[in-house]
C-alpha cells in the first residue's frame, strides 16, 4: 500500500486508492459515528423503559402495605349501645367509634397523665382511619364472645400516618404532611412503643373506591375490566375469525370486497377516542343505553378491537400452505368443511396471538371509556353487566387527578396491577406462539 | 316466560332439532343394506334444522324487544290526560319514566299525593308488558313448532341441506364481514350529524379560522362573559405542536433503532432487543399519561427554573416527550418491516463496490425503503394527534395560541374529554362542539391513513 501511494505521488497523477485512503479515516469515522446513533437510540428507549418502570414501582410499592397500630380495645356493651343479649343485629349498627375514642383516650393516659384538650382529642382521634370501624365490626360480629371484653386489636391508621410511617421507614425526616407537631408525637411514641406494624394491604384488592386512600381499593374497578373484557372477547373473537375467514376464503375479487378491505385498515387507525364519540352517539344516544355500564363499554372495546384481529387473523389466514387446501379439496371435502376442519385449526395459534393482542390494548383503553360516562365513582363491586362500573385504566385516571400523596402511591400500585396484567397476556400470547405455531410447516 | 328464558328455550330447541334430525336422517340414509338415500351427510339436515328454529326466533325476539319500549311507550302516552299529552317531548318521557317505576315500585314511591291517573296508567302499563310477554312467547313457540315440522318433513334426497347450510355458512360471514362497513357508517354518521347540528348555531368557518376558544356558553341569558367562543385554531396550533414534539423524539431515535436493529445487530441480540422495545407500545396511554404529569412536568419545570427559563407545569414539552417515547417502538417496527423487505442483491452490490456499510444503508437501503419509512411516519403522526390519554393529564385546558413548547396548550382530544366528561345536555353547542372536533380529527387521521397507503403503493419500488 505504501509503495502503491509512493508510486502515484511520483506521477502527480492521484491514483483511486489514493483518494480512498484519504478519506478512509474519515469514512470510518463516520461509520463508528452511525452505530453509536444506532445504539444510542436503543438505549434511550431502553432507559425511558426503565426510568418509568423504576419510577411507578418506586411511588407504588407502598400502597401494597398498609400500617396498623394495636390498640387495646375494651368491647363495652354500653358504649357499643348494645344493650340486649345476644342480638347479634345489634352489632351492624353499634356505635363502634365510642370505643375506639375510649381506647385511644386510655391508650394516651397510660404514657402521659396530662388531660387532653378537646383539639387535641380531635387531633388524636383523626390518626386513626375512618374505617376501622368496620374491622371492630367484623372482630365481634365473628366471635360475639369478645363483648365486654378487652381485646388487643390492630387498626388501620389514617392515610397521613401511614405515609408518616412509611417515609420514616426509609431513613430521614419523614414526610409530615399535614400532621400536626403533637400528631407526630404520638406517633412516634407508638412506634417507640411497638405498637405499629405494616401488614399485606388487603383492602386494596377488596374493596372498591373511596374518598380515603387507605380504604381505597381496586376490586370494583377490577371487575368492571373484567366484565368489559368479558364481553369484547364474546363478541370480537368469533365475529373477527369469521371476518378474517370471509375475506380470505370466500371473497370474491370486487369492489365490494375492496371497500371492506380499505374500511377495515382504516379503522384499526382511527384513534380510539373517535370511538367513544361513536359509543357515545350510537349506544347510548340512539339505543337508549344506560351510561357507565360494562356492557356498552365492551361493545365499544370490541368494536375498537375488531379490526385489529381481523387483521392479524387474516394473516395467520394467508400462512396456511394451500397444499393442504388442495389435499381436502381433493378428498372431496366442502369449503366449509376445509375451513372449519382444516384451515382454522391450523391458524388457530396465530389468530390466538393476535386476539389476545388486541384484548391487551383493548384492557388498557380508557379514552373511549370516558366518552361512555365510566368515569363515575364507583364504590360497589358491579355484580353484572348492567352495573353501574369503572374500569382499571380509569380508576388510574380517577386517582391520579387526587391530590392527597397516598392516592399517589395507590394509583402507581394500581398501574403495577394493570401492567402485570398487560404483561402476562402478552406473555401468554408470545407462549401460544411459540408452543403451537409453527406445526404445519 | 321472560325474554331470557325464552332465548334459552330457543337453543335448547335448536340443538335438540339437531339431534333428532340428524339421528332421523342417519336413519334415512343408511337403511340396512342400500346405498345412501340421502343428498347430504345426516349431520348437515340435523344443522339446518338447527339453524332454522334459531334464527327467525332469534330474530323475533330481537325485533320484539326493539319495538316493544315504543310500542309501550306509545301507549302509555295515549293513556295520560290530555293536557299531559300536550307537555313537550322531554316532558313527557319523565312522565313516562315516573309512571314506569311507579308501577315497577309500588312500596317505595307510591304516596297518597300520586295522581289518579299516573298509578291508573301504571296498572295499564303492568297489563300491557304481560300480554307483550305473553304473545311473544306464543309466537316464539308456534314458529319453534313450525320451524321443527317443516325440517323434519324435509328429510328428503331432494333436498340439497348440504348447500343450504353452507350458504348460510357463507351469508353469516359475510355479515361479519360487513361490520366494519356499518361500523365506519356509524362513525361517520354519528360524528357528522352532531356537527352538522353544531354549524346550525356557529359557522364553519368561525370554527375553522377562529383564534378564541372557550367553549362555555351562557347558563342564564344575562350573564355577562360567557356567550361561548369556538374558534379552533389554538387548538389545532395545540395538537400540531405537541405532535411535533413527539415526531421529534420519535422518528430518529425509532428509525435509528430500526437501522441498527436490522442492519448491524446479530439475530440473537435482535431476538431480545425487538421485544423489549415493543414492551414501550404495549404499555397503556393512562400509564404514560400518569408519567408525564407526575414526572416529567415537574422535572422540566425545575430544570427549566435552573436555567432561568419560565416553564408551565403543564408544558407541552412534557406531553410531547412522552408521547414520542410512547410512538418510538411504533415507528421502528414499521421502519424495521420495509428495511428487511429491501433485497439483499442491493446491498450486496454496494458493498462490493467499497461502500462501508453506513453509506450503503445511507445511500442505497433508506433510499430503497424510503416510501414505506415515510409512510411509518405518517402513521405515526395520526396516531400521536389522536392520542387522548397523555394529553388529557399532562397539558392544559386553557387554549392558548402560542408555539412555545415551555407554554401550556390545549389539544383537540383533550377538549373533546372536558367537553363530553360529566353532566351533559345534547343540544348545547358546547356539547356538540365536542362532535365537530371529533369530525375534524376522523377527518385529519383518515387524511394521513390514506396519504401513507397512497405513498406506499405510489412509490414502492418492486424488486422481483
Amino acid at each position: 500500500m505504501r509503495k502503491a501511494s509512493h508510486k502515484s505521488s511520483t506521477a502527480k497523477v492521484p491514483s483511486t486508492i489514493d483518494l480512498v485512503n484519504r478519506n478512509l479515516a474519515k469514512r470510518k469515522r463516520a461509520e463508528w459515528r452511525f452505530r453509536v446513533y444506532g445504539i444510542g437510540a436503543i438505549l434511550f428507549g431502553f432507559i425511558c423503559l426503565l426510568i418509568l418502570f423504576t419510577d411507578i414501582i418506586s411511588k407504588g410499592h407502598g400502597a401494597f402495605f398498609k400500617t396498623q397500630i394495636h390498640l387495646q380495645i375494651h368491647f363495652n356493651p354500653q358504649r357499643l349501645q348494645v344493650l340486649q343479649p345476644g342480638a347479634i343485629e345489634q352489632f351492624n349498627n353499634a356505635n363502634y367509634d365510642n370505643v375506639i375514642q375510649d381506647a385511644l383516650f386510655a391508650d394516651n393516659a397510660r404514657i402521659s397523665p396530662a388531660l387532653l384538650s378537646a383539639v387535641d382529642k380531635r387531633q388524636l382521634l383523626s390518626l386513626i382511619s375512618t374505617g376501622a370501624v368496620y374491622s371492630l365490626r367484623e372482630t365481634l360480629t365473628d366471635s360475639p364472645g369478645v363483648l365486654n371484653q378487652s381485646v388487643g386489636v390492630w387498626l388501620t391508621v389514617d392515610d397521613d400516618v401511614d405515609n408518616y410511617v412509611k417515609s420514616l421507614a426509609h431513613g430521614g425526616e419523614g414526610y409530615t404532611g399535614r400532621l400536626s407537631q403533637q400528631q407526630q408525637s404520638w406517633v412516634n411514641r407508638w412506634i417507640e412503643n411497638g405498637q405499629v406494624r405494616q401488614t399485606f394491604n388487603t383492602t386494596f384488592f377488596t374493596s372498591g373506591d373511596s374518598r380515603e386512600p387507605e380504604q381505597a381499593g381496586i376490586r370494583s374497578a377490577l371487575m368492571g375490566s373484567l366484565y368489559m373484557l368479558l364481553v369484547t372477547i364474546g363478541l370480537s373473537f368469533p365475529i373477527g375469525i369469521a371476518a378474517a375467514v370471509y375475506l380470505e376464503e370466500y371473497a370474491p375479487i370486487n369492489r365490494v370486497t375492496d371497500f371492506i378491505e380499505v374500511n377495515i385498515n382504516n379503522l384499526a387507525a382511527v384513534p380510539s377516542i373517535i370511538f367513544g364519540l361513536l359509543g357515545l352517539a350510537i349506544f347510548i344516544g340512539f339505543f337508549d343505553m344506560p351510561r357507565s355500564v360494562p356492557l356498552v363499554g365492551g361493545l365499544v372495546l370490541t368494536l375498537m378491537t375488531l379490526p385489529t384481529i381481523i387483521i392479524s387473523s387474516r394473516a395467520a389466514i394467508k400462512a396456511v400452505p394451500s397444499s393442504i387446501r388442495d389435499a381436502a379439496y381433493g378428498l372431496g371435502a366442502s369449503k366449509m368443511q376445509v375451513v372449519l376442519h382444516h384451515v382454522l385449526p391450523l391458524a388457530m395459534p396465530g389468530v390466538l396471538t393476535g386476539a389476545i393482542i388486541g384484548f391487551a390494548q383493548a384492557l388498557g383503553e380508557t379514552a373511549p371509556l370516558l366518552m361512555i360516562g365510566m368515569v363515575a365513582f364507583i364504590v360497589d363491586v358491579p355484580a353484572d353487566l348492567m352495573d353501574p362500573s369503572s374500569a382499571l385504566p380509569v380508576q388510574i385516571f380517577l386517582w391520579s387527578d387526587s391530590p392527597e400523596r397516598a392516592f399517589v402511591e395507590r394509583t402507581s400500585a394500581a398501574i403495577m396491577v394493570l401492567l402485570a396484567f398487560l404483561i402476562s397476556m402478552n406473555g401468554l400470547a408470545v407462549w401460544l406462539r411459540h408452543r403451537l405455531g409453527r406445526s404445519h410447516q | 316466560m321472560k325474554t331470557p328464558t325464552l332465548i334459552i328455550l330457543t337453543l335448547l330447541c335448536a340443538a335438540g332439532a339437531y339431534i333428532l334430525v340428524r339421528n332421523r336422517a342417519s336413519d334415512i340414509a343408511y337403511r340396512a343394506g342400500k346405498k345412501p338415500a340421502l343428498h347430504s351427510l345426516p349431520y348437515y339436515y340435523g344443522m339446518l334444522s338447527a339453524l332454522w328454529c334459531a334464527l327467525p326466533c332469534l330474530l323475533i325476539v330481537f325485533v320484539w324487544t326493539v319495538l316493544d319500549d315504543y310500542a309501550v311507550h306509545a301507549a302509555i302516552v295515549n293513556l295520560l290526560p290530555e293536557s299531559v299529552q300536550a307537555l313537550p317531548a322531554s316532558e313527557i318521557d319523565l312522565v313516562v319514566n315516573t309512571v314506569i317505576n311507579l308501577a315497577l315500585y309500588p312500596n317505595a314511591l307510591l304516596s297518597s299525593s300520586t295522581p289518579d291517573y299516573l298509578i291508573q296508567a301504571g296498572q295499564d302499563y303492568l297489563r300491557w308488558q304481560q300480554l307483550s310477554q305473553l304473545s311473544l312467547t306464543v309466537v316464539v313457540l308456534v314458529s319453534l313448532f313450525l320451524a321443527f315440522s317443516l325440517c323434519w318433513a324435509r328429510i328428503k334426497p331432494k333436498v340439497k341441506a348440504r348447500q343450504q347450510v353452507e350458504r348460510i355458512f357463507q351469508w353469516a360471514l359475510l355479515l361479519c364481514a360487513s361490520i366494519a362497513i356499518l361500523t365506519t357508517i356509524g362513525i361517520v354518521l354519528s360524528v357528522l350529524f352532531e356537527s352538522l347540528r353544531f354549524f346550525q348555531s356557529v359557522s364553519f368557518f368561525e370554527f375553522i379560522f377562529g383564534t378564541h376558544w372557550s367553549p362555555q356558553t351562557a347558563l342564564r341569558i344575562d350573564q355577562v362573559g360567557a356567550s361561548g367562543a369556538f374558534g379552533a385554531v389554538p387548538l389545532f396550533v395545540g395538537t400540531l405542536l405537541i405532535s411535533f414534539i413527539a415526531m421529534l423524539i420519535a422518528v430518529p431515535v425509532g428509525l435509528m433503532s430500526a437501522i441498527y436493529l436490522s442492519e448491524y445487530a446479530t439475530p440473537q441480540l435482535r431476538a431480545i432487543v425487538k421485544p423489549m422495545l415493543e414492551i414501550l407500545a404495549g404499555i397503556p396511554s393512562v400509564v404514560y399519561g400518569f408519567f408525564a404529569a407526575l414526572t416529567v412536568a415537574p422535572f422540566i419545570r425545575q430544570s427549566g427554573g435552573f436555567l432561568g427559563l419560565e416553564v408551565s407545569s403543564e408544558s407541552a414539552l412534557a406531553a410531547g416527550l412522552v408521547m414520542g417515547v410512547m410512538i418510538i417502538p411504533f415507528v421502528s417496527s414499521l421502519s424495521d418491516d420495509v428495511l428487511k423487505a429491501v433485497p439483499q442483491s442491493l446491498r450486496d452490490g454496494s458493498l462490493g463496490l467499497g461502500a462501508t456499510q453506513s453509506e450503503t444503508i445511507k445511500r442505497v437501503v433508506i433510499p430503497a425503503a424510503l416510501p414505506g419509512i415515510v409512510s411509518g411516519v405518517l402513521l405515526a403522526a395520526s396516531r400521536a394527534i389522536g392520542e387522548t390519554m397523555i394529553v388529557v393529564m399532562a397539558a392544559g385546558l386553557a387554549a392558548h395560541l402560542t408555539v412555545n413548547p415551555l407554554e401550556s396548550v390545549t389539544t383537540i382530544t383533550v377538549q373533546i374529554v372536558t367537553l363530553l366528561v360529566g353532566d351533559q345536555e345534547f343540544d348545547s353547542p358546547k356539547t356538540l362542539s365536542a362532535f365537530a372536533l371529533g369530525l375534524m380529527l376522523f377527518t385529519v387521521t383518515l387524511a394521513l391513513n390514506y396519504v401513507a397507503l397512497y405513498v406506499v403503493r405510489q412509490y414502492r419500488e418492486e424488486y422481483e
